[in-house]
């Protein structure tokens, strides 16, 4: 297929834009993608010579992200979350009833190129699903009568704008608040402290509060940021002049990819100013000049509200240079958009992904924090991190380390969502049991819940005296609640490919790991399975988790670990009498020679049950 | 130059501030398996064969710096079971076409299996399928044997400069794509002499018409263990004083 004119004037003119920025390749392909629905192999070549970068490159990035391809979807891209508690809200079949209605199979494009269907990954509408994506705009609270609605809207053609507004409608649903999500937040009150305090008196305050990464791996906030001023070790003993010089970056990740998780798009919705003010604090305190939202693109909907925020905070000079009069400080914050890749999470990969590249983790050492971004000092920060820095900076150290346990100071915003009457966004000091929690959302029969997300851990209702911690139960924010007519494997078994389908396929053990877990669980979900099966589902399983080369991997195989570790009785019950059963279906493996044949009678085909 | 030591299965070994476990390994003439690694290149770390214990967390020796301090453990009955099944991994992942493949006794993934005692697998195949690229006149890509150990890419960029290679996609679906407007090594600047072609370890890139000169019985590891060549070459490659 052959550009047209015009066709090649579009993609000029969205080049055009990015010109000469390698680290734009990711943004441009997302506008690309959005005009043409997807990437042509004629733009790779326009889009590799106007940002400078290899062609291999363009084609690599466009095939590792989701949202974005090499063949054509349709002019109207409907995507599907396939989480559990989407699941759990009728999402597969409203979808198999919504491709039913279009007369499109899931993961193909109508013969008239109008529209595509397919799964999508979480995107982070877990309390109000079952949720999708139209063309990247987040679509909510599907059921069958929107679902009529959207089939008579594609095919009659509307765009999206007059698509009706209630099916945009994002709600924060927020049910308990606490240090965080209490009181009102004066724009530039926590710089203001910073400034007034000293740059040493407010790192003194972030110390004494305790803070640890909000993101899930709990890394204490004040070291993080140390180790950034001080920069590597190679320019330890450089002057101290020259140290003001180094270029730093402070990037706020808001890739919340974690299936359940959806706290960081209420705080960007509702509390955007705390977070930027906390990243422009920790901009002040370890000498940064730019900073960067890395925005899961699932959360476009948001894009524009942000950037006005930004503007809003330039007016009030709490960006751009001289902040709050301050001769020398400098500091102004770009919004970037994922586009459908976990990994970006981790934030090694995240920076990857922000240089316009693949997300693929780096090796390490050396950290981001002292080779990160362009190979410069850089924080990462989760955007609950930087939301509680801001509030530690307005009321001290010793106010945020007043709640929680000895290990984790302060607070922890969850994200609930399942079988619970009120899910939504809830704020606990850490310490706090499940019990307490389970009883404030309406879970009144859980049988387990999912801490943490997939990577997380499956806790059962034998131990809901177990408490929100780092020490004990830690999470980026998601729980999810199960009540007993769930099917642990039929959720482990979603975790699983939920993970294989996001290994970034680096590293062997991960790769191809995980996709083996997904046939090897899949066929003992099936009824297929053997004790053999299981015993090399679990060797599998450790060895994922003991060679993979990222959190990813090491965490992939935790959904089959902790429910086969807890209710063995329960994969027991799938197996089948014999010691062996083959990976393949012998009898589907046979269609080819029946097509061929023109057969199907019943000697055509194998017997399917064993001895 | 600061010179201290650590400890690989008991036995003491110097390393230079710098040097990887691997490094040091080597330069002491301790074999650390590997597919993805070759002192030539910048550290890779994603074969994962490598993977040694350090004080009791698993790591890749190949990107893993030595310190002070550290007891390594490399050639246990675990690591090496934990080696065979990710080398498994990697026979299931593609096809390996060995009884007819042109490098067969010349294949370190082959190699590799013998080595660590590999019998097949119980691993269930893949199959799947992976496109051909013959359009060079001498040069073949087969990615049905291609195991994305990056060796290519990373020479074709860093030795011959011409950067013809890279992978694309993601995960499972991860594969080797050529840098040129077609996608095909037809219209990229890669010739058989290219070290892109023979840093290859397996049978993914080949020169044409040469496959066979030297007859099976005779190749590299027909007649020497991987452990004892893949040692001599990468010291060789370190220089006299390894390292």
């Amino acid at each position: 297929m052959s550009l047209s004119d015009t066709e090649r004037q579009t993609i000029e003119g969205i080049v055009a834009g990015y010109w000469g920025k390698p680290t734009k390749l990711l943004q441009c392909l997302r506008e690309v993608q959005q005009e043409f629905h997807h990437v042509p192999r004629e733009a790779m070549a326009l889009i590799a010579d106007g940002l400078d970068v290899p062609p291999g490159q363009v084609q690599s990035v466009t095939e590792f992200y989701t949202f974005l391809s090499t063949e054509p979807r349709g002019r109207y891209d409907i995507l599907i979350s396939d989480s559990i508690t989407d699941h759990m809200l009728g999402s597969r079949e409203l979808a198999g009833y919504l491709c039913e209605r279009l007369g499109v199979k899931p993961g193909e494009i109508r013969s008239d190129g109008l529209v595509s269907v397919d799964y999508t990954s979480c995107t982070g509408m877990s309390d109000q699903g079952p949720a999708g994506l139209v063309n990247g705009y987040a679509i909510t609270r599907l059921d069958r009568s929107r679902i009529d609605r959207i089939v008579a809207l594609v095919n009659g053609n509307a765009p999206l704008s007059q698509w009706p507004r209630e099916f945009f409608t994002v709600e924060d649903n927020i049910r308990k608040g606490g240090l965080l999500l209490d009181g009102q937040f004066n724009p530039g009150s926590a710089l203001k402290w910073t400034l007034m305090r000293g740059l040493d008196s407010t790192f003194a305050e972030i110390e004494k509060s305790g803070l640890r990464g909000r993101g899930g791996a709990g890394f204490s906030t004040s070291w993080k940021w140390r180790f950034c001023y001080e920069g590597p070790e190679e320019d330890a003993f450089c002057p101290v002049d020259k140290r003001q010089q180094i270029q730093r970056f402070v990037i706020c990740n808001a890739d919340e990819g974690e299936p359940g998780t959806f706290k960081d798009r209420v705080l960007l919705q509702s509390y955007p100013h705390l977070v930027f003010e906390g990243m422009t604090m920790c901009a002040a305190l370890v000498g940064a000049r730019q900073g960067f939202v890395y925005l899961r693109g699932e959360y476009l909907h948001q894009y524009q509200h942000l950037l006005k925020v930004l503007d809003e905070r330039r007016r009030l000079g709490l960006l751009g240079s001289n902040i709050l009069g301050r001769e020398g400080f400098d500091f102004d914050i770009d919004i970037h958009l994922g586009a459908g890749a976990y990994i970006c999470g981790e934030e090694s990969a995240l920076i990857e992904s922000l240089e316009g590249k693949r997300g693929i983790p780096r090796n390490r050492p050396p950290y981001p924090v002292t080779h990160g971004y362009l190979g410069q000092p850089t924080v990462v920060n989760n955007v609950e991190t930087f939301a509680a820095a801001a509030k530690i900076a307005l009321y001290g150290g010793v106010w945020f380390a007043g709640q929680g346990t000895e290990k984790s100071k302060g607070s922890k915003i969850l994200s609930i969502c399942g079988d619970c009457t009120r899910p939504g966004i809830y704020e606990y000091p850490f310490g706090t049991e499940i019990a307490e929690i389970l009883k404030d959302c309406g879970a009144e029969d859980a049988f387990g819940i999912q801490m943490g997300g997939p990577s997380g851990t499956f806790v059962s209702n034998r131990e809901f005296s177990r408490r929100l911690a780092f020490e004990d139960l830690p999470t980026g924010g998601s729980f999810m609640v199960f009540n007993s007519t769930r099917d642990v494997i039929d959720i482990a078994r979603n975790f699983t490919h939920f993970f294989a389908h996001e290994s970034c396929g680096f590293c062997t053990p991960c790769r191809v790991g995980t996709m083996l877990l997904k046939n090897m669980l899949d066929k003992v979900w099936a009824g297929h399975g053997t004790a053999g099966d299981l015993r090399a589902l679990t060797a599998i399983s450790q060895l994922v988790k003991t060679t993979s080369h990222c959190g990813l991997g090491q965490t992939a195989a935790n959904p089959i670990l902790t429910t086969l570790n807890r209710y063995p009785e329960l994969y027991q019950s799938r197996l089948k009498a014999v010691s062996f059963e083959p990976g393949f279906d012998l009898d589907a493996a046979l269609a080819p020679a029946r097509q061929l044949t023109g057969r199907d009678d019943a000697y055509a085909h194998l017997e399917q049950e064993g001895p | 130059m600061n010179l201290h030591t650590i400890v690989i299965d008991g036995q003491k070994i110097p390393f230079r501030d710098g040097q990887t476990i691997m490094e040091a390994a080597t330069a002491a003439g301790i074999y650390i398996p590997h597919l993805c690694h070759n002192p030539e290149f910048k550290p890779h770390g994603s074969c994962k064969l490598c993977t040694v214990k350090v004080n009791g967390r698993n790591g890749a020796a190949c990107t893993f710096h030595a310190a002070i301090g550290q007891e390594v453990q490399n050639n246990t009955e675990e690591l090496n079971a934990a080696r065979r099944s990710i080398t498994e991994m990697l026979f299931v992942a593609g096809n390996h076409i060995c009884p007819y493949c042109e490098k067969s006794g010349d294949c370190q993934l082959q190699a590799m299996g013998y080595f660590l005692g590999m019998m097949g697998t119980q691993l269930s195949y893949f199959y799947s399928q992976h496109d051909l690229d013959a359009s060079h006149p001498d040069v073949l890509l087969d990615r049905d044997r291609c195991i994305l150990c990056e060796l290519c890419v990373r020479a074709s960029r860093d030795v011959d400069g011409k950067n013809v290679f890279t992978l694309s996609g993601r995960g499972f679906g991860t594969r080797l794509i050529v840098n040129s407007s077609s996608g095909l090594l037809k219209d990229s600047s890669i010739e058989a002499t290219d070290k892109a072609v023979d840093v290859c370890p397996v049978g993914a890139l080949l020169v044409k018409r040469k496959g066979f000169q030297r007859p099976i019985g005779e190749r590299v590891y027909d007649q020497r263990e991987i452990d004892e060549v893949s040692l001599e070459y990468d010291q060789a490659i370190m220089g006299g004083d390894h390292g």
